[in-house]
């Protein structure tokens, strides 16, 4: 655990209808304890939801299943979604057209969360999002 | 969360149809409020209300769903509107563009005397 690191907490989420939600609740439970406000918490839970489910979708991945984690530090929580898929270029912004009916998720995540950060490689992603408190109480 | 029965009703008041949703809206949901519409469609309604008053969380699969069904109602010269919107889906639309599309309204009677 990172010094400042309040508290962590690991989750492993089958690739698997509605699985995402399992992961939302903990994020509830821990945005809530954190007192964030209620819309933010809201946020933090589809960001959450969005990145699990383009885990799901886009990954590439044989191994069923991502990894979540959310480390509680002081002011501010961060919010980890871990594939073991392909990787991708994430300098390859997504286009957007109106009334485009898919690839919405990686715009949603960047607009509700405060930082996010793409770790990409052959051996999967690690989506690393941020939502401070001071934004949010 | 996980355990809330998705659960979609409608009524006709006027001449709008009322589609009331509660629960999470994925791409099951999605599908089945889309069924929904077109079951109304094919009786001539090309006028619709979606109160989500009772929804917590849409994703960005399930509004990929309500996207199809503004372009459908806009093909037949008809209107959706969304009434009753938590901050997080009004935000959810906003991002997504829906709000150049469909209106939104506050309350369901609103809508209904909006459109």
């Amino acid at each position: 655990m990172s010094a400042n690191a309040l508290k962590r907490i690991e989750l492993e989420i089958p690739v698997a209808h509605d699985k995402e939600l399992e992961a939302a609740k903990v994020a509830e439970q821990l945005a809530g304890e954190m007192q964030f406000a209620s819309e933010c918490v809201d946020e933090i839970k589809l960001a959450l939801i969005e990145g699990i489910i383009n885990a799901f979708e886009h990954s590439g991945s044989q191994i069923p299943k991502v990894h979540v984690e959310f480390v509680v530090h002081d002011g501010e929580i961060e919010v980890v979604v871990q594939d073991f898929g392909q990787g991708f270029d994430p300098s390859a912004k997504p286009s957007v057209r109106p009334l485009q009916k898919r690839g919405y998720g990686r715009l949603l995540i960047e607009s509700l969360m405060d930082e996010v950060n793409y770790i990409t490689g052959p051996q999967g992603t690690r989506l690393v999002m941020k939502k401070r408190l001071s934004r949010c109480a | 969360m996980s355990n809330e029965v998705f659960k979609v009703t409608s009524r006709q008041a006027g001449d709008a149809i009322v589609i009331a949703v509660q629960g999470y809206i994925n791409n099951l949901a999605g599908e089945k409020i889309l069924d929904e519409f077109n079951r109304w469609v094919v009786e001539g309604h090309r006028r619709f209300v979606l109160n989500l008053e009772k929804t917590q969380l849409v994703n960005s699969i399930g509004v990929s769903i309500l996207i199809e069904m503004i372009e459908k109602a806009q093909e037949l010269n008809g209107s959706i509107a969304f009434c009753c919107l938590l901050p997080i889906i009004a935000k959810t639309f906003k991002i997504m563009g829906l709000t150049q599309y469909a209106r939104v309204y506050e309350t369901e009677a609103e809508a209904l005397a909006g459109e």
